[in-house]
């Protein structure tokens, strides 16, 4: 496992909120400018701290969506959990110039450089696409040639988030190709996958072995389980496949 | 830095005053278990397994699943904190103690002052040996009555509860005694060395 010593303190820093942009019905994107900038490497993530006028406050943290290159500015993709403390405010308060706490960047392991080379599988469950836009973002930011799949699970076309901005990138690279499932409802004429993700699908999508694919996997937990599990059930190398979990969190 | 600051609008979900005092610093209350790990979940069957203590220590030793089953065991009810923000109150383990596995080898407290744990998968973390002696450390193979499923870092995992969950490294597969402390997987890479939840110890040099 490679390693990577991140120096000095990660201090909060008092970021303004340029724009946000709903990207489907349940989740927003957030542009904010950050006085220093976040030095962050595709994949990373922040924690955002928000206080009440009484002092009270909550903690979360969030993927980033955007590449290093956009520095000084950052975008946060968050998707609103009904129950959630967090997440109604960043999605349904939070409006441009308002200020936002946030310190980062978090998590040297689940990151990706053009120089890290490929080929890439990328695979994505819901707003599990976040952090793997960065890095798709990335990569056509420094216009690599990275040989490059994303495997992208929704439940719905609207429930795509970046829907037009991959139909875009996979337009504009011949080294990367989109392959997306629904697995509730599709469109008419819908010729993506319509199930959840499985073996089969990962072995139509994903590299062939000989190729030593370097794999990001990032969803729910039982669908990064799944595919993961899958792909090191098709000979994948478990080393080289990097996963990041999150909730909802009802457990078994 | 950002002194008189609050974010327009937010109220925020105040909690019972039993609940907040006992949440340290910047968590919240979790109801579930959620799952995080680096990579793919390992799958050691159980007849392969074993449970070792090496570096320095006169004699290494190890252990195979049935003989750690035949050691005494405990369960410790405790709360976990993860780093990245929740916390769950009054987790059932059953396992077996370091103080229990670390007594059952020759080593030199004076010089064997930190540990590397192992995991399958590559994983590794670091501690003071005085963090996990005094019933403040375990070898759990049990959850809530169960035996501990894979995601959660079954067959066994190490349970220290008073740091950040990260430090109960899963799928731990040994220990081993060095004389200086060497940082592991996640402290290599801007986690915090120690990770004390109450003094929020998340990231490099909190």
């Amino acid at each position: 496992m490679e390693r990577r010593t991140l120096p000095g303190r990660l201090s909060w820093q008092l970021g303004e909120v340029l724009a946000t942009q709903a990207e489907t019905a349940r989740t927003k994107s957030i542009r904010l400018s950050l006085p220093t900038g976040m030095g962050h490497r595709a994949g990373q993530h922040v924690d955002v701290r928000l206080t009440a006028e009484d002092g009270y406050q909550a903690e979360r943290s969030y993927s980033i969506a955007s590449p290093p290159e956009e520095t000084p500015h950052v975008t946060l993709t968050v998707e609103r959990l009904d129950d959630g403390e967090v997440s109604p405010y960043l999605t349904e308060e939070l409006r441009a110039g308002d200020k936002l706490e946030l310190r980062g960047p978090i998590g040297g392991y689940f990151v990706w450089e053009a120089r890290m080379g490929g080929p890439l599988l990328l695979v994505a469950g819901g707003s599990g696409i976040v952090p793997l836009m960065a890095m798709l973002r990335h990569r056509a930011a420094v216009g690599s040639s990275v040989a490059t799949r994303l495997l992208y699970s929704s439940r719905s076309y609207q429930d795509v988030i970046y829907r037009d901005e991959l139909e875009r990138l996979g337009k504009s690279s011949t080294m990367l190709e989109v392959v997306q499932t629904l697995t509730r409802v599709h469109p008419p004429g819908w010729t993506g996958y319509a199930r959840r993700i499985d073996t089969q699908m990962l072995r139509e999508v994903a590299w062939p072995l000989e190729q030593h694919p370097l794999m990001f996997i990032c969803g729910p937990t039982p669908f990064v389980e799944t595919a993961a599990t899958s792909l090191v059930a098709l000979g994948h190398d478990p080393a080289r496949i990097k996963t990041e979990r999150f909730g909802p969190t009802g457990e078994a | 830095m950002s002194e008189g600051f609050f974010s327009r609008g937010f109220r925020g979900r105040r909690k019972p005053s039993d609940v907040a005092g006992r949440l340290p610093p910047g968590q919240y209350l979790e109801r579930g278990f959620p799952v995080l790990s680096a990579g793919p979940t390992p799958h050691t069957p159980l007849e392969r397994w074993d449970f070792s203590i090496a570096g320095q220590v006169h004699e290494p030793k190890r252990w195979t699943w049935q003989e750690l089953l035949a050691l005494p065991h405990e369960t410790p009810t405790v709360d976990i904190s993860c780093v990245t923000k929740w916390t769950k109150f009054d987790t059932h383990w059953e396992g077996v103690s370091l103080e229990t596995l670390l007594g059952q080898v020759d080593y030199d407290p004076t010089v064997a002052r930190y540990v590397i744990a192992f995991s399958d998968g590559g994983y590794t973390t670091n501690l003071p040996l005085a963090d996990v002696l005094g019933g403040q450390a375990w070898v759990a193979f049990s959850y809530e009555g169960q035996p501990l499923s894979p995601e959660h870092g079954g067959p066994a995992r190490l349970l220290v509860p008073h740091l950040y969950f990260w430090k109960s490294a899963k799928w731990v597969r040994g220990l081993r005694l060095v004389d200086h402390d060497e940082p592991g997987f996640w402290e290599s890479l801007g986690y915090h060395n120690y990770g004390d939840p109450w003094k929020e110890e998340r990231y490099q040099g909190d």
